[in-house]
């Protein structure tokens, strides 16, 4: 072998001349192929392989339409029937892209759901987890800024009550809003860049996504019982075994999705979005997206509009500081038997924001808000640190393969190791 | 990235003791053959879906129902004088309309077919008893260049038809390729008399 | 895998939950503000899974249009050509367009002329811009139909019922000058004055009698087609991707059991 070759274990002539210089197959069998995963995953560790394809098939529909799209205000809305009526499945490419955007938050808030049951976030996953946070906001300014381009009665309201936003700010608030505009409402410039970001950031997402997965092959999955492997009886190579079951989860989400594109493509969007752009009349009911709707409601919770934007902004930030707000050594909810409920309960009361979100600003909803609101903070700013300190946690497990595998495993188990481990998956 | 990623706790199938059923699957005794047809039906399912997915995609760039519906182009025939030539616009094309001399139809009819590049007679390039007028794509059969011959002042090329100006492609009256690159005739687009002095193009 | 599947269903149950949570939610904000209107849920063909427009409905709707609505509603996104969708052939697509007169140009003078229509023209528009529409509907817009479907709560539903929901107010309320009293209306209030108001209003060639209600369901199912063209395609194509996503589900369930059936 020559000097500064890769040492390659491709048979191919060929392939083995390409690994040994650019040594990607090796990556790609290291990475996917032989790399050691914990034997115990249940479905819910599907969805960050759900995201990823969802995330191509957004580029894929997105550019394709990008093709036939006209970033103008004159052109926008009639550029988009026109696509639905004489392009060859035009409509199955805007479909599929409308809702593959609520398909990709559905899928991604499970995601997020399954890292705080499990306690994913906890060293050494916290930069790992910061990177998925990084990755959600990048999504939310992308879903946000896609759903102007239409240029229907909400695209148009909802992209100006969104940026006004920054006009909260004290002082330099008009000029920012100015500048997103680039003029004196939200206008031509405005859904023009708005095009162009929309167009560039799901590459940077893509990008924060290698980096994210960079990060997980170092320290490794975590999963359901919350322990490191520690050993090889406590792992098995991704390839087959998590390619099949990842499979398997990707055509059941097929399955939704192609349910609710070709049965149901407008159940998740507003008919006033059918309506084209007015800047002189708005909606009698403008709501954001259903995927908004939690952090609309935190944003409407507060009667202050410079309080409102910051305690919004709060509750996305205040996910980076959760693996320091949670100091439990106990990762899995399952073995937190306070800690648990607190979650769920917090769970429910994310779907009541979720709720309370597409009501109108009015009471009891705003009551509701505002209890929603705070206990949403006190989940993170109190409850976790104190029952960090105070929860008495249910013995864990001695390694995956013995919770799993049982006598089998090797070993007697300790009294309540046994608790049932996979039925609460 | 490689280097990055390169130390994760090491293991594999062969060292993970006699519990572990090795991937590839063989230890069951009627095992390989079920699993080998189910994962070949299933690879081929899904090959097929995919084949099948990538169809919209490909085709969303195909021209769609409104460019190919695109309107028709009608040309007045009247105002055109013999000798004189008009450039119409069609399907984002210029169509060359010539009304020709009769020393022009004759030179176009005075030639051996077979000694042609492209072989075509003159009465099978105009409609029948309309020998005058001759309705050919303004596009070089070469690369695609609108070839010079309109405008009086143009360069008509060696045949006194059309000359293109790219790579030196010379046609007859009857718009066929004599001499230069270009492998085959201009081309006739569709298109019918909707009168005497009326032609409808597409 | 037993257990394996009991966490998949879980799964699936939340993923259903937060897809449906949504329309719940917003199905309730629409409701709010004014009293809840209840729309009479009308049969239409195209209703359901498997439903299809009815052709000649849709037909018989276009004459409405034709006659009726296109005196003040533009049909913008549609072209004559589009008519092949409710059953026309191209022959009466291009007589049909015939019928009308498109501006076009402008011509060798630089001046802008009329000529009969040609299939790849778009419909014709009543007014020359919203201006004039305005002007000449006592300052009230009448909307584009193209998508007045899609653009409206209760979509086909809510149009037949608008359609046939002019009546006298009710003692005790005063409708403003100009405006109408329609029981399905948001605010019951509207500038447009009952458009399909006489039985017989319109003769139909298939001889189908054309009372309010007839031409209320054709000119909606003219409307709902105009609004999704693609429903049939799209609906047949979803039957067949979801049979199909079903058999290689049920096909990579079987391998991953096997394979993972090794392990344990």
């Amino acid at each position: 072998m020559a000097e500064g070759l890769h040492n390659s274990d491709v048979k191919n002539p060929v392939l083995r001349w390409v690994d040994q210089r650019l040594p990607i197959i090796s990556m790609v069998q290291r990475e996917y192929g032989t790399f050691p995963t914990p034997r115990n995953f249940n479905y819910f560790w599907n969805f960050g392989a759900l995201a990823m394809i969802t995330l191509a098939i957004m580029i894929a529909t997105g550019i394709t339409l990008s093709m036939q799209y006209a970033a103008n205000t004159g052109l926008a809305f009639d550029s988009v029937e026109r696509i639905m009526r004489d392009v060859n499945y035009g409509w199955l490419l805007r479909y599929a892209h409308a809702n593959g955007a609520s398909m990709f938050f559905i899928v991604v808030y499970i995601h997020i759901w399954r890292n705080l049951f499990y306690g994913s976030y906890k060293t050494p996953r916290e930069l790992l987890f910061m990177i998925g946070v990084v990755i959600f906001i990048l999504m939310m300014a992308t879903a946000f800024m896609g759903y102007v381009l239409p240029w229907g009665q909400m695209s148009f309201w909802g992209a100006t009550v969104i940026t006004n936003l920054f006009s909260a700010f004290p002082v330099v608030g008009q000029h920012i809003v100015t500048w997103l505009w680039g003029g004196f409402s939200v206008d031509n410039p405005t859904l023009n860049r708005f095009f162009s970001l929309h167009y560039l950031l799901p590459f940077v997402i893509a990008g924060v996504v290698f980096l994210h997965i960079a990060a997980l092959h170092i320290v490794g999955s975590n999963n359901p019982l919350g322990i490191e492997p520690k050993g090889p009886k406590d792992t098995v190579p991704f390839h087959p075994y998590y390619t099949l079951k990842d499979s398997v989860g990707i055509v059941v989400y097929f399955l939704v999705f192609a349910l609710l594109v070709f049965f149901a493509p407008n159940m998740l969007g507003h008919p006033d979005n059918y309506i084209p752009a007015n800047p002189l009349v708005t909606p009698a009911h403008i709501v954001p997206e259903w995927y908004f709707l939690p952090f609309y409601a935190v944003l409407r919770a507060v009667p202050n509009k410079l309080g409102g934007v910051v305690l919004m902004g709060g509750a996305l930030v205040i996910l980076f500081a959760l693996p320091w707000l949670d100091s439990s050594p106990v990762r899995s909810m399952r073995f937190r038997p306070i800690a648990k409920w607190v979650f769920l309960l917090w769970t429910v009361n994310f779907f009541i924001l979720g709720w309370v979100g597409g009501k109108p600003a009015e009471q009891p909803y705003i009551l509701i808000a505002q209890i929603c609101t705070a206990y949403y903070f006190a989940y993170f700013l109190v409850l976790l640190p104190l029952l960090a300190k105070f929860e008495r946690p249910l013995p864990l497990p001695e390694s995956i393969a013995q919770a799993v595998l049982g006598r089998r495993g090797g070993g007697p188990l300790p009294a309540g190791a046994t608790a049932k481990p996979m039925e609460k998956a | 990235m490689a280097d990055v990623l390169a130390n994760p706790p090491k293991t594999s199938p062969a060292e993970s003791g006699p519990r572990h059923a090795d991937p590839v699957g063989t230890e069951h005794g009627e095992g390989p053959v079920r699993r080998d047809f189910l994962k070949l039906a299933a690879g081929s399912f899904a090959a097929v879906g995919v084949g099948v997915v990538a169809w919209p995609f490909i085709n969303s760039m195909n021209p769609s129902q409104d460019v190919l519906a695109l309107a028709s182009t009608d040309v007045e025939l009247g105002p055109i004088a013999e000798g004189q030539a008009v450039t119409v616009m069609w399907r984002g094309k210029p169509v060359f309309v010539r009304r020709r001399t009769a020393q022009e139809i004759q030179e176009a009819r005075a030639v051996p077919v077979g000694e042609l590049r492209d072989p075509a007679t003159d009465q099978s390039r105009v409609k029948q008893g309309k020998d005058q007028w001759l309705v050919v794509l303004g596009v070089c059969t070469h690369l695609g260049c609108v070839p010079l011959g309109q405008k009086p002042t143009d360069d008509r090329g060696a045949y006194g038809g059309w000359f293109c100006p790219c790579h030196g492609s010379h046609y007859d009256t009857a718009g066929r390729v004599r001499r230069g690159p270009a492998p085959t005739n201009l081309a006739i687009p569709d298109y019918t008399f909707t009168s005497d002095t009326r032609i409808r193009v597409g | 895998m037993r257990l394996g599947l009991t966490s998949f269903l879980k799964g699936a149950a939340i993923a259903a939950a937060l897809a449906l949570a949504p329309a719940a939610v917003d199905g309730g904000a629409r409701a709010q503000g004014h009293d809840v209107i209840h729309l009479p849920d009308t049969k239409f063909t195209f209703d359901g899974v498997f439903g299809t427009f009815d052709r000649a409905s849709a037909q018989r709707g276009f004459q409405v249009y034709k006659e009726v609505c296109s005196a003040c509603h533009s049909m913008r996104q549609l072209s004559y050509r589009h008519l092949t969708g409710i059953g026309l052939n191209a022959t009466q697509v291009q007589a049909l367009a015939s019928q009308f007169q498109v501006q076009d140009g402008p011509n060798d003078n630089g001046e802008m002329f009329e000529r009969p229509a040609r299939p790849s023209d778009r419909f014709r528009r009543p007014f020359a811009n919203d201006a004039a529409a305005r002007a000449a509907n006592n300052g009230a817009l009448p909307p584009d139909l193209s998508v007045m479907v899609k653009a409206r709560e209760g979509g086909a539903d809510y149009l037949h019922a608008l359609l046939v929901g002019y009546e006298e107010p009710p003692p005790g309320v005063t409708v403003a000058n100009g405006m109408h009293y329609n029981k399905y209306f948001p605010g019951h209030q509207i500038a447009m004055a009952a458009p399909l108001n006489t039985d017989g209003q319109v003769t139909y060639a298939d001889g189908t009698k054309s009372t309010v209600d007839q031409m209320a369901t054709d000119v909606t199912t003219f409307l709902a087609w105009a609004a999704e063209p693609e429903l049939e395609q799209r609906r047949a194509l979803g039957v067949r991707m979801v049979i199909f996503l079903t058999i290689l589900g049920g096909l990579a369930y079987a391998v991953k059991r096997k394979v993972w059936a090794n392990l344990h």
